[in-house]
């Protein structure tokens, strides 16, 4: 039979304002003394209140409007019962049926390089738990990071491929990046995903009647392998005629496999009910209208326009773009070094070298970069003698590189500039003693 | 009326209940439904909820650090702490 | 008159007039608290020592004439207020070891006007009653007559107060907890209007609903407290930006005739005793100046339906944290009452039945609100008896899991409503229990109310009788 694969997903990602979604504890929790960024609120004590976060909300719409998500006039907050250690107040406060944002999309490449839409469901706005770590048979917890606000996006099950979901990933990555609203660190925890996965029959165009949830990705590198492994597992199983169960299943990066996190109390009844804590929010047009003149110019407006106005490949624009303060280093380049380089010259340089651009500063890269267009020149019969007593002499070094080990060739150039005694570029001085190692 | 499976609400609001309490409980609570009952008898139509008689909205704080306990005032209360945090039964599945 | 026996505002007048020392009427309340509470048990934590250093210290303020409203008045409050260092319980053994790191909003305004704390009254444990009988730490008693319960949940406030255990007490009100305990031990109870009296630092029962307020001798003195703890609190994003007025200020302007609403269905069930005493009180505003108007209002028996669904439910999200981590004892130490209230508004949530109960009664407060706004275009404030009788013996909550929502019904409505209302004694049974009647306004009118109770009570004695304890 063939399937394919039908993928919705999850992601949480941790906002990085100074304070708690509720409260005024530093929200800049990692790798901080445990229970030192707790107060009343966060700590659930009997009594607190929480009180929300203007500049996290404004945060989360701002994820929307990127997302090209509907945001509703009326919103406000529900509490999510359920008991979990980490849970101080056995609630989490969330969003239920008016989230801030809502019926969003976002283009992504498939395989194929056709571009290719996939639905935003919502957007929301709640608060991260406390943070549990497993000892024998004891577990410890540290509320640093209960109330820290987190935005929840979840998307239609509208993937066919890991590699879409990759796509999307980056791109959600590159948005809050660009939105400077998180470090949006997979390892660090800022975002976090759960695909969910189910197989159907090609052709077919309900959804399946189960779908299976993946948790503990906590690395990109994990998305794809893991997604992969769902996928055969599954199929496997429906070509024995069975149906995969509905359930939770973590992601086990030692043994390379998913295994199922015993299924979770089948009916979870989070008892969702409004807030009664929190009075509900109410936008004007004039608000919102704000808020989206405060949005920064997004990667693919800007990918586009790097390639009109700089005429770039759309494989260099793609690079400079990936990360906003490259793309404004390279603006600025560009704009300082008017006449004297070209565009082409500084997106090749930052590209091809791998500038750190926090270590130089555009001055002195377009310093660089012209001055080293300006190498003194070197008669060519010159060098090719000076090479060839440095391989008469070192022919130890020599013999190495043969023998496969290539990082000598790094000693060699060293001899060969001493020598010199003049700067010239490194890359001439390489492929003249490349091909003569190779040659013989 | 339906009978209240008493047992799975008590799960899920994390009460312990023994056989005796659970019966007992269930025919108070019974009692308690018959009074919240008559509440159907009240037409609606067209009302909206009220879940704040406040008729406040948008009420933010900005985003600004305040003080927050020390771990020995965060801890204070505890009977139960190891290395700063609190401590409790082993948690079976990760989160 | 002996020093406990005296209200905030005459303690006030003399300390600051130097006729006696804060030194004296603490002491002299804690002689009273020593005499009185083994039959009273109004107190779940008495903080003795604390409130004589404060009384000193006070007395040091005060000769430096030092004016702070409250200073060195020594006020008991309830034990659901949070108040850092010392115990707070709400009358429930899972928290017996509780001993806050913060202290209320409430409270810690209490402190900067200056008030001297004896320490933390009884309560039916969580709030959850209407009688103190549901207390881990025993019921309290009516000071009119130990055989009979003093009210609730804010008995131990009230007890204290009519027993003169303190100067002056603070309550808190989901549906009747400050007013119902108020009228059964004749004494005086403000509940304000939502919103307008911080619930930061306030062990959370209803949190739609709850209200704190003063238990007081006078009205007078409910007006004193009130003026001290109302405000915007940047802690509870539910309290009114809208700034109070003093009402003690203008309590004694006087007051335009205003027209007193009365319903027929608020005397429906009520004993009779209580009813003809209410009567007469009526009869007193008309000679006051005021306009009598028989007005319909909501039946209050839905009320009761209205009022359970939502505080039960809210209970059970708000007593979720109780898991014994952080603070205080399991789950297992949560007793009947509280137990019984989880499992239901854990009911009244869970899937399927949301709509059925939460959310109706949600749409049929909104009926309720707007009967009263209907209610308030044509009179000013509503009377009616604050209960449906007077107190009840001790033992009378055993085995009634609704006695509460009954014996409040009168209350629950303009809670419900969020509306502030104020109960005072109007009255005695042929037995000698106390007998109040309460005073609804529309929202923020806390001032209105006010200034009718004390219009009346200035007219009558009943609130200068005192029991023989």
């Amino acid at each position: 039979m063939n399937y394919e694969p039908i993928i919705g997903l999850e992601v949480h990602v941790e906002l990085k304002t100074k304070s708690k979604m509720f409260c005024g504890c530093s929200a800049d929790y990692f790798g901080n003394k445990p229970n030192t960024h707790t107060c009343p609120t966060c700590l659930g004590l009997p009594g607190a209140l929480p009180v929300p976060n203007k500049t996290a909300i404004e945060w989360c719409i701002k994820i929307g409007i990127a997302l090209n998500c509907e945001i509703p006039l009326t919103s406000k907050f529900d509490r999510k019962n359920y008991f979990y250690p980490d849970l101080a107040k056995g609630y989490q406060i969330s969003q239920y049926d008016q989230p801030f944002c809502q019926n969003g999309w976002i283009e992504v490449l498939t395989e194929d390089n056709k571009i290719k839409r996939i639905g935003i469901t919502r957007v929301h706005m709640e608060e991260d738990t406390g943070k549990l770590s497993h000892k024998g048979n004891v577990s410890l917890i540290d509320f640093n990071r209960s109330g820290v606000p987190l935005v929840e996006i979840v998307t239609e099950p509208d993937f066919r491929s890991s590699f879409e979901v990759n796509q999307y990933l980056q791109k959600l990555q590159q948005i809050v990046r660009y939105l400077n609203v998180s470090n949006a660190d997979m390892e660090k925890g800022d975002m976090r995903l759960e695909p969910n996965i189910s197989l159907r029959i090609i052709g077919e165009i309900e959804l399946p009647k189960y779908k299976v949830e993946i948790k503990n990705i906590n690395s990109f590198r994990f998305v794809d392998k893991s997604i992969q492994f769902e996928i055969k597992r599954q199929r496997e199983l429906l070509d024995k005629n069975e149906i995969p169960l509905q359930e939770t299943r973590g992601w086990e990066e030692l043994k390379q496999i998913t295994i199922s996190q015993r299924i979770k109390e089948k009916a979870n009844d989070y008892r969702y009910f409004p807030e009664p804590d929190i009075p509900p929010i109410e936008w004007d047009k004039l608000q919102i209208d704000k808020i989206t003149s405060q949005m920064p110019e997004l990667p693919n407006d800007k990918l586009i326009r790097f390639e009109k106005e700089y005429q770039l490949s759309s494989y260099n624009a793609e690079i400079l773009i990936r990360d906003a303060s490259l793309a404004a280093y390279f603006e600025k380049a560009v704009f300082q070094s008017k006449g004297v380089l070209s565009q082409k010259q500084i997106a090749n340089t930052l590209i091809n070298k791998k500038i750190n651009i926090l270590s130089i500063s555009v001055k002195d890269l377009i310093k660089d970069i012209i001055h080293s267009s300006k190498k003194e020149g070197i008669d060519e019969i010159e060098l090719s003698k000076i090479t060839d007593d440095v391989l008469k002499n070192n022919q130890k070094a020599v013999d190495e590189f043969r023998n496969g080990k290539e990082v000598v060739i790094m000693f060699l150039i060293g001899q060969v500039m001493k020598s010199i005694n003049k700067k010239i570029d490194i890359e001439i001085i390489k492929n003249i003693l490349k091909n003569k190692l190779n040659k013989k | 009326m339906s009978k209240i499976d008493i047992s799975r609400i008590a799960k899920l609001a994390n009460i312990p209940l023994d056989d005796e309490n659970k019966n007992k409980l269930e025919e108070q609570l019974l009692e308690t439904i018959y009074y919240i009952e008559s509440l159907q008898e009240i037409n609606t139509d067209g009302k909206e909820p009220t879940n704040q008689v406040t008729g406040l909205k948008n009420i933010f704080r900005e985003d600004i650090i305040s003080k927050s306990f020390s771990q020995e005032e965060a801890l204070r209360n505890s009977s139960c702490t190891e290395k700063g945090m609190f401590k409790v039964k082993a948690i079976l599945s990760s989160d | 008159m002996k020093l406990n026996q005296l209200t905030i505002k005459e303690a006030g007048e003399g300390l600051r007039a130097k006729k006696f020392s804060s030194l004296e009427i603490t002491e002299a309340v804690f002689n009273q608290i020593d005499n009185v509470e083994n039959k009273i048990n109004a107190f779940v934590t008495i903080t003795k020592e604390e409130a004589l250093i404060n009384a000193k210290e006070a007395d040091i303020r005060l000769a430096k004439n030092d004016d702070l409203p409250l200073l060195g008045i020594p006020i008991a409050i309830k034990d659901n207020f949070c108040t850092i260092g010392v115990r707070t319980t709400a009358s429930s053994k899972l928290l017996d070891n509780f001993i806050p790191q913060y202290d209320a909003t409430v409270v810690k305004r209490l402190k900067e006007s200056g008030m001297v704390l004896l320490g933390k009254t009884n309560l039916d444990a969580w709030a959850h009653g209407s009688s103190t009988e549901t207390s881990d730490y025993g019921s309290s008693k009516n000071p009119w007559n130990i055989d009979y319960l003093p009210g609730g949940s804010s008995g131990g406030s009230a007890a204290c107060i009519a027993a003169d255990e303190a100067i002056g007490a603070i309550g808190s009100e989901t549906a009747g907890s400050i007013r119902q305990p108020a009228s059964w031990c004749g004494v005086v109870g403000l509940k304000p209007t939502y919103g307008r009296v911080s619930r930061y630092g306030v062990i959370a029962m209803a949190s739609s609903l709850d209200s704190p307020g003063p238990i007081t001798k006078t009205v007078e003195d409910s007006a004193l407290l009130f003026d001290v703890i109302s405000g915007h609190d940047v802690h509870d994003a539910t309290s009114s930006p809208i700034p109070p007025i003093s009402i003690a200020n203008d309590i004694k302007k006087s007051i335009d005739p205003i027209t007193i609403g009365i319903s027929d269905d608020y005397f429906d069930g009520v004993d009779d005793e209580v009813k003809k005493i209410v009567e007469n009180a009526i009869f007193q505003f008309e000679k006051l100046g005021a306009k009598i108007k028989k007005i319909s209002l909501f039946a209050p028996k839905y009320a009761i339906a209205v009022y359970t669904i939502l505080q039960r439910s809210e209970v059970s999200s708000n007593l979720a944290r109780y898991d014994g981590i952080r603070y205080g004892n399991d789950r297992s130490f949560f007793e009947e009452e509280a137990r019984r209230r989880i499992i239901l508004g854990t009911y009244t949530l869970s899937a399927g039945y949301y709509d059925q109960y939460y959310n109706k009664a949600l749409k049929v407060r909104t009926v309720i609100i707007e009967n009263f706004n209907e209610a308030f275009k044509e009179v000013d404030i509503i009377l009616s008896p604050t209960s449906p009788s007077t107190a009840l013996p001790l033992g009378s909550t055993k085995n009634h899991p609704m006695f509460g929502e009954i014996a409040d019904m009168l209350v629950e409505p303009s809670s419900i409503a969020g509306l502030p209302g104020i109960s005072i004694p109007c009255g005695f049974s042929s037995i000698g229990l106390p007998i109040g009647m309460q005073l609804i306004g529309p929202q923020f009118s806390e001032a209105l109310i006010v200034r009718a109770a004390y219009l009346f009570e200035q007219s009558t004695e009943w609130h200068k009788v005192k029991p023989n304890i």
